[in-house]
């Protein structure tokens, strides 16, 4: 592990930004200086100051304790979101991949007409016609979102599925689910791995997205969206509070664009 | 021609896939659109006109009675009346077109103006520093969300420096110029990688070694020899990306107060009117599917190789 910090300098400082985030992220009621919920009437709409830093909303609450709380909003949404495409991703790819025939004729049909529509356009009509909620965004992105890693598991089981030591372990009268536990799996694992990381700023995004448009989490929760669509109301007397959330997911969302990025390098040299 | 048989066969089974499942979640929603409609135009509510609107709208039949007369409807050519504005589907629907094409294809002009020259620059200096910095902009455009690029620009341009419209109620010239330039950015910090990719392939082929050895100028190598060759790549991917915006375009529009069609998607989402909601989403299905249509097409009628193994 330490090698290979050492070997790929880039990498390790990446991972060391995206532990600070995730250490914010667990963190975060402790870091808000303030109660990211309760407002203070009397203090509404404050330009940044020395008590609040990045200034306060229509709530008089804090922008700061809020933009940190909402770290632990949008990363656990991101993380639960990416998990369950690689899941549901696998479990459609290596069923339709290792078991062929007309299961995979149907899975895939499906999956072709998921990625033969642009996914934005339906994550929104989902989100927007299940209602707006975290639950709600999360299951509108998986929905659109799944195809791909389907399509890239498949694949890999497909190339892998004819190796000597699969036949070997199919010979051998090893039980199919062993067979796609411990020797199928562990060899797609990288893979949907470095799909997943790349994509965490993106999803991250999308996410971000949809609780803009009003269809994501709902108010009161602390998230970087739906703090865009209330700042821009106030746009013109209180730019800050448009500014500092929009701030915070371009960061975050940079930073594990280049983790993932740099993940690639080092589980998959070959990219290179 | 079997080949385009299949091709429009998946199109289709897509298209009812597609409207199929938008339909099913309609049904399956939380909230009676019968209310909400009776709701939005301030009529007291009881329960014998509730079931009378329903039974106007036809939404006291089965599920599938009701997807089958839609689709029965579409075939005529009628995609139903939206329940918020009172008017057919399709009128609405063409409304709002007007002005995301518009906004797509003020949008792409854009694009090509940025990522080509940009993109060829950084190729042909590889690994110089214009490299490095078109590639750096390139790399926080992409980690960039588009609705807050939106706004700062609205904030800068519309709000401090007065240049353009805060909001356009209507398809004005100085309106589009915003949103197409937010888009345009969010678009180009793809497209220009992959206009480099494109141009780096072509700069590493054979050709080109011979046409150096020949003593042809760089430049002439580049414009004669090189961008013709990496047109058709490019086409292809600017056919893509041109899907994405039509999908993609809702939330700017509504940063901006574009009347596209995802400004209105938005609204009517909102107001749980669901024949417009199926009218949008098949729309947008039907254009995306076609525009990839239509690029597969020209590639294989551009490139002469794909051209001949069509007509074995």
């Amino acid at each position: 592990m330490i090698e290979t910090f050492k070997k790929n300098r880039l990498f390790a400082i990446y991972s060391a930004a995206v532990l600070v985030i995730l250490f914010v992220a667990i963190f975060a009621p402790y870091l808000a200086p303030q109660d990211p919920f309760d407002g203070n009437m009397r203090n509404v709409l404050q330009p940044p100051s020395a008590e609040h830093l990045l200034g306060t909303d229509k709530l008089g609450r804090d922008t700061l304790s809020r933009i940190i709380a909402g770290t632990q909003v949008s990363l656990f949404m991101t993380i639960c979101l990416v998990i369950l495409l690689a899941i549901v991703g696998s479990l459609v790819g290596i069923t339709s991949g290792y078991f062929g025939g007309k299961v995979e004729m149907i899975l895939m049909r499906f999956a072709d007409m998921m990625l033969a529509f642009p996914g934005v356009v339906l994550a929104i009509a989902i989100a927007g016609i299940l209602g707006g909620s975290v639950v709600n965004t999360i299951i509108a992105l998986l929905a659109v979102g799944w195809a791909k890693y389907a399509r890239l598991v498949r694949s890999l089981v497909i190339k892998l599925r004819h190796n000597d030591f699969i036949i070997a372990a199919q010979v051998n009268g090893t039980k199919t689910v062993n067979i796609l536990w411990r020797h199928v799996l562990p060899n797609i694992l990288p893979m949907v791995v470095i799909t997943g990381a790349m994509d965490i700023g993106t999803m991250m995004m999308e996410i971000a997205g949809l609780s803009f448009l009003g269809f994501g989490a709902q108010p009161p929760t602390p998230e970087w969206g739906l703090m865009l669509n209330e700042g821009r109301q106030y746009i013109q007397t209180a730019p800050w509070l448009m500014i500092y959330p929009g701030a915070a997911i371009f960061l975050v969302v940079a930073t594990f664009n280049l983790w993932g990025d740099s993940l690639r390098d080092v589980l998959d040299p070959r990219q290179q | 021609m079997n080949r385009l048989a299949n091709r429009l066969l998946q199109m289709l089974v897509t298209l009812i896939g597609v409207s199929f499942l938008t339909f099913c979640l309609a049904y399956l929603a939380p909230g009676d659109p019968a209310a909400m409609l009776l709701e939005s135009a301030d009529t007291i509510v009881s329960e014998e006109v509730l079931q009378k609107t329903r039974e106007e709208l036809g939404l006291d039949k089965p599920f599938l009675v009701q997807y089958g007369n839609w689709a029965a409807g579409l075939l005529r050519g009628d995609m139903g009346m939206s329940y918020s504005a009172k008017k057919p589907v399709a009128e609405k629907l063409s409304e709002g077109f007007v002005g995301t094409i518009l906004l797509a294809f003020v949008t792409v002009v854009f694009v090509l103006i940025i990522s080509i020259p940009l993109g060829i620059w950084s190729a042909v200096h590889q690994n110089g520093w214009q490299d490095y910095l078109v590639r750096f902009f390139s790399f926080i455009g992409v980690s960039m969300p588009n609705f807050w690029l939106g706004l700062i620009l609205l904030y800068i341009f519309g709000l401090k420096l007065g240049l353009f419209p805060i909001a356009s109620s209507t398809v004005t010239a100085k309106g589009i110029i915003l949103p197409a330039i937010t888009l345009a950015i969010y678009q180009s910090t793809k497209y220009v990688r992959q206009v480099r990719t494109v141009i780096l392939d072509e700069l590493h082929q054979d050709y080109v070694t011979g046409a150096r050895a020949r003593g042809l100028s760089e430049s002439a190598i580049l414009f004669k020899h090189v961008l013709p060759n990496a047109v058709l790549p490019l086409i292809t991917l600017l056919g893509m990306s041109i899907g994405w915006l039509l999908g993609g375009v809702a939330v700017i529009e509504i940063v901006f107060s574009w009347p596209g069609m995802g400004n209105m998607a938005v609204r009517a989402i909102m107001m749980r009117d669901y024949p417009l909601i199926e009218g949008f989403v098949l729309w947008i299905a039907v254009v995306y599917m076609l525009i990839n249509f239509l690029v597969d097409m020209s590639y294989s009628y551009l490139d002469p190789k794909l051209r001949k193994g069509e007509q074995r």
